[in-house]
């Protein structure tokens, strides 16, 4: 049962064949048995999701009309406020922290009676790649425990591809959804920045941070999708706009005719061989599906990584200024006749993990006076740049692809002492948050050297979210043909199991 | 090639409020060395006739009504407080400006 | 040897630059919708945004930035066609993200200008303020020492934080330097501000309360000697709460800084705060340290673009400016200068004027309030406005004097009545039986019967004494308890004893 895709639960949950609450404690009982060598979860809501769950069964019981996905469970990363739930966002400095109020994604769900399981592991404040940077420590990749399973999303992911959760909620600043879905061989995507909201997601860089949804199969990630999406007042950056239609795009996967777009710099060298020719593969898949492939070049796309690396730590040394010990949070070295500036000061070195304090003491240099334009400055007109070179490749295709992520899974520590390598993961996947557009990435297959996953990226222009759906429903159901089985089911059992 | 003095980097951990020991200081200064020349790549491309970009969408003029909402429970407010007294944050003394 | 004031100004030329902050009177927050009333209990008027909880995100409030567009347009500037929110970074405890959102390089109002007329020795003079700019942003919270000896912030042993206050709309209104004002400096920096506090309660867009920080004076005042180019070292001086504080807080300054440029000393500049009791300022926070508020574009907000209709629309429904209103009234009502500065001081010009346009004779409608209904007020200790009468309960008093349905002390009733809550004129006069007594029959068996019980009286009025008829008049309205209207009793008594026209 936990095997199956959110939207078969959903139909069985219809069919009466179970009820949320089994489901629920199908779920809750595997992760107690597996979470321990996961390390998915932060926080499971035993209760909480037991109690959702028995409600929407009762609405079912009453004939009530339910949303689509009304029943099934979901994992929630941890930085998202749900309201009296534990927040910590990898950070000791939030730990024990229960937030007062819901997110606009939490109310989303729990008004389309989706059951939320717990809280997620992640990088701190979602600043990593490997999920290596939580104050609580790392959560390990199902299909090889000693591997990350990328960052910061690791937990949401994690949870995915260990069968702990059909759903999960990522946030993607960088490639956060992606990269994680890259590495365990599940579905994310990122949809167009304002497409979800953003209140209650604790901001690590406002300009770039967007939710998304988590899943086994594009279908199941476009349910969430629409569950999740749409106009919030309260999000003065949100799209006040139709959601874009994801789920029927899912449904069809028709791309006869389409130009499907290969990003000439993303690919070549610095790509692992086995990711190479995945992807090679998938194209051809999708070529025999009737799609056109061209190829496309975005020249600034060499920028990004720099852009990124101080726009995001920019923004982030401004929205982490709040933990300061005073209203919420740790209290470090409040003893007699301290001051209020000693007390943050302290808390900030105890609360914060190296790599928070880094970006923090970055963001602060570019942005600090004499430096900025340099810096801050700068990197904003390549942004500019980046946009455009994605306005000029979309004039000659309808989506652009390449590989997620450079490599696959890497070993637990291998990387944790190089920032500038650790940054190099994330390669592929930020042209697309420093545009704002909407990014996708699906399984590809393993890859023949070293028998992990490899994920498939697929970009849409903003606002055209409903192009990727298209494309990745048709790439995942000529991958299936081919492979006979979906691509988890080669995961190795875990030992709980 | 840009570098931070160990002093430098003092000075940006005294304006982001974290207090750090000499070692670490001296550390990121180092790594600020090499992480420095790669991002001041940026410089190369970006032209006095490139506009920035602040926002990846192009909104303008998002506004709320003038009309007031329920607010929290003091209660609420002051649920995650460390220290609180007679409804307010309770803080170590506050120097400097009055 | 301290100096005096003409010693100061025989030697250097003051520079001021003046920033006012004023607090709007929206109904809610300036990024949130947690009310703004002032004095409720701690920490009852905050949400997740005001309180910087992880996660929470502001939003713009409409009538905010149309407040501050229409006081750009009151202080002739510039509205920008695109201007933006920025962070202002720096950590302090009462302010809960440890920035203040607030405009930086794209202010939403510049490069205006507000007249202002002094007394001088050569006569009445207009100074031009100029305005750099005028920009939004958001106040902070408000702390408690407690602990140490003086409750101030000094010795204080923790403090207690109230966020009620933290993120109402706050409107910065900066000047650009202003040369040239000699030694009327502190008086011109005074009229600014008073000029400045007229239009905005003109606008309706704030209440202007001093006393209570709804509009707060920062003081920027250097020396430099009289023919000196270059600008001297400034200091600013925060809490500055009243008009006259103004005019001492400059006063003080100038004399401060010319005693210590007079030893050779140099002007430390630094933030001062103004002191009631003394008139002095006291060196507050040093800047040995400079802040640096790394201010960028808020990325939680999007640019405000207002376009030109919209401007257009606000522009067209500004009030009179003040000063002008003011003159334009004294012209027609052709009140003395003394009377119009009255009712300036009382407050009640722009009752008197609602009155006047109900159709009420200034003169009459000006003595009503600033006589009786003022000295009500007093002793109630109310404000005028707040009383329970309006201006068309005074103009409908009015007429019915002029028409001689009322006589003066019947109208003082009626409008005790009003204020009393008996209800609008009409109705106290219903329930109070006031009625002047019109009614020439009546009138004349009341004079019959007094000249006949004060016949040498009415003999000598008889006889052209005129000035008799006072004590006549007198006893004909006891007579009609007060009801008559004297003027009447006056016509008919000298008729009836043949000195009629």
């Amino acid at each position: 049962m936990i095997r199956n895709s959110a939207a078969e639960m959903a139909a069985k949950l219809n069919a009466g064949d179970i009820t949320s609450v089994e489901l629920t404690q199908l779920h809750l009982d595997r992760i107690a048995s597996v979470d321990t060598d996961v390390h998915a979860f932060l926080y499971v809501n035993n209760e909480g999701a037991l109690a959702q769950a028995a409600e929407v069964d009762a609405k079912r019981a009453a004939g009530e009309k339910l949303s689509p996905l009304a029943g099934v469970p979901l994992a929630l990363k941890d930085v998202m406020t749900q309201k009296g739930v534990p927040t910590t966002c990898g950070s000791k400095i939030l730990e024990g922290w229960r937030p007062p109020y819901d997110s606009t994604v939490v109310t989303n769900l729990k008004k389309n009676g989706i059951v939320i399981l717990g809280k997620t592991n992640m990088d701190e404040f979602a600043m990593g790649s490997s999920t290596e940077n939580s104050a609580y420590g790392p959560t390990h990749n199902p299909w090889d425990l000693s591997r990350i399973p990328g960052g910061s999303g690791g937990g949401s992911s994690a949870a995915l591809a260990a069968f702990e959760a059909p759903l999960a909620i990522g946030t993607d600043t960088g490639g956060s959804i992606r990269q994680p879905a890259a590495v365990t061989g599940t579905v994310g995507v990122k949809p167009t920045y304002g497409g979800v909201s953003r209140f209650g997601l604790v901001a690590f860089s406002s300009s770039l941070d967007q939710a998304g949804p988590c899943a086994r199969t594009v279908l199941d990630a476009a349910l969430l999708h629409e569950a999740i999406a749409g106009h919030d007042p309260k999000d003065s950056t949100s799209i006040n706009a139709p959601v874009p239609q994801v789920v029927a795009a899912a449904k069809s996967g028709d791309v006869k005719g389409m130009k499907i777009g290969v990003v000439k710099e993303l690919n070549g060298e610095g790509y692992q061989s086995g990711v190479r020719s995945r992807f090679e593969e998938s194209l051809e898949l999708l070529a025999a599906a009737g799609a056109e492939i061209v190829e496309v070049s975005a020249p600034n796309f060499e920028y990004a990584l720099a852009a990124y690396y101080l726009i995001a730590p920019s923004e982030c040394s401004s929205n982490l200024a709040r933990f300061d010990a005073m209203r919420y949070g740790l209290r470090v070295g409040d003893v007699d006749g301290a001051s209020a500036e000693s007390v943050m000061n302290l808390t900030r070195e105890v609360g914060f993990g190296r790599e928070v304090k880094r970006r923090i003491i970055l963001g602060t240099y570019a942005l600090s006076s004499g430096y900025y334009d340099a810096y801050y400055g700068s990197a904003q007109k390549v942004r500019t740049l980046i946009t455009q070179d994605f306005n000029n490749a979309f004039e000659k295709c309808d989506v652009m692809v390449s590989p997620t992520c450079p490599t696959t899974a890497f070993k637990i520590g291998e990387k944790s002492n190089d920032p500038i390598a650790m940054y190099l993961n994330d390669i592929a996947t930020i042209p697309v948050n420093m545009a704002g557009i909407g990014g996708m990435s699906l399984p590809a297959g393993l890859a023949p050297e070293d028998g992990l996953p490899v994920g498939f990226q697929i970009m849409a222009p903003a606002m055209q979210d409903d192009r990727m759906y298209l494309v990745g429903a048709a790439l995942e159901a000529a991958l299936l043909s081919k492979w006979g089985a979906p691509l988890l089911s080669k995961i190795p059992a875990l030992a709980g199991a | 090639m840009t570098s931070l003095s160990r002093d430098d980097v003092a000075n940006l951990a005294r304006l982001a409020r974290i207090e750090m020991s000499d070692e670490e200081l001296v550390n990121l200064s180092k790594e600020f060395t090499v992480i420095l020349d790669a991002v001041a790549r940026v410089q190369e491309v970006a032209g006095a006739d490139v506009q920035p970009t602040s926002h990846p969408l192009p909104l303008r003029n998002v506004f709320r009504p003038d009309v007031v909402v329920a607010s929290l429970t003091p209660e609420e407010a002051l649920s995650g407080a460390p220290a609180q007294e007679e409804s307010r944050f309770r803080v170590p003394q506050i120097l400097g400006e009055e | 040897m301290a100096l005096t004031y003409d010693e100061v100004m025989a030697k250097y030329e003051p520079v001021l630059g003046l920033e006012v902050h004023v607090e709007l009177n929206t109904n809610s927050k300036m990024f949130c919708g947690c009310s703004t009333i002032f004095g409720a209990e701690p920490n009852t008027q905050t949400c997740p945004v005001c309180l910087a909880l992880p996660g929470a995100l502001p939003t713009v409030n409409e009538v905010a930035i149309e407040s501050t567009i229409k006081i750009g347009l009151a202080l002739n500037c510039s509205i920008a066609p695109f201007s933006r929110f920025a962070r202002k970074n720096y950590f302090y405890p009462d302010m809960p993200k440890n920035f203040q959102i607030s405009q930086y390089d794209e202010p939403i109002c510049v490069n205006g200008y507000v007249d202002v007329e002094i007394e001088t020795d050569e006569g009445p003079k207009v100074f031009r303020i100029e305005i750099e700019r005028v920009h939004m942003e958001e106040d902070t919270g408000k702390s408690l020492h407690v602990g140490g000896a003086t409750g101030r912030i000094h010795g204080a042993e923790y403090s207690l934080l109230d966020y009620n206050r933290a993120g109402i709309p706050l409107v910065e209104i900066v000047t650009k330097i202003v040369p040239g004002t000699g030694k009327y400096a502190p008086e011109v920096a005074k009229a600014y501000v008073a000029e400045l506090r007229d239009i905005l309660r003109s606008l309706g867009v704030s209440d202007v309360k001093m006393e209570q920080g709804s509009l707060r004076c920062d003081a920027n005042v250097s020396l430099r000697l009289i023919g000196v180019e270059t600008l001297g070292t400034r200091s600013e001086t925060k809490n500055v709460n009243s008009l006259r504080s103004v005019e001492r807080a400059i006063r003080g300054e100038m004399i401060r800084h010319a005693e210590l440029l007079n030893k050779g000393e140099r002007v430390v500049q630094e933030t001062r705060h103004f002191q009631e009791d003394t008139g002095l300022t006291r060196s507050g926070r040093s800047k040995e340290q400079a802040e640096d508020y790394r201010y960028f574009p808020e990325p939680d907000l999007v640019p405000v673009a207002p376009d030109a209709a919209w401007i257009e629309t606000l522009r067209a429904a500004l009030p009179e400016r003040p000063s002008i209103h003011r003159k334009r009234l004294q012209e027609a009502w052709a009140v003395p200068e003394k009377e119009m500065a009255a009712m300036i001081n009382a407050d009640v010009l722009n009752i008197v004027e609602a009155t006047v346009t109900l159709g009420a004779d200034p003169v009459k409608a000006r003595s009503w309030w600033l006589g009786e209904i003022s000295r009500i007020a007093n002793d109630k200790d109310v404000a005028i406005a707040n009383l329970p009468i309006t201006p068309s309960d005074v103009a409908e008093i009015v007429a019915l004097v002029s028409a001689g349905e009322l006589t003066d002390k019947l109208a003082r009733q009626v409008i005790e009545g009003v204020i009393a809550g008996e209800g609008k004129p009409a109705a106290v006069i219903a329930a109070r039986g006031i009625k002047v007594v019109n009614d020439d029959g009546a009138l004349m068996a009341a004079i019959e019967k007094v000249c006949a019980e004060q016949p040498e009286t009415a003999e000598k009025i008889r006889n052209g004494h005129l000035p008799a008829a006072g004590a006549l008049i007198g006893a004909v309205m006891k007579e009609t308890k007060g009801q008559a209207d004297a003027a009447r009793v006056r016509t008919l008594l000298l008729s009836h004893l043949g000195q009629g026209e």
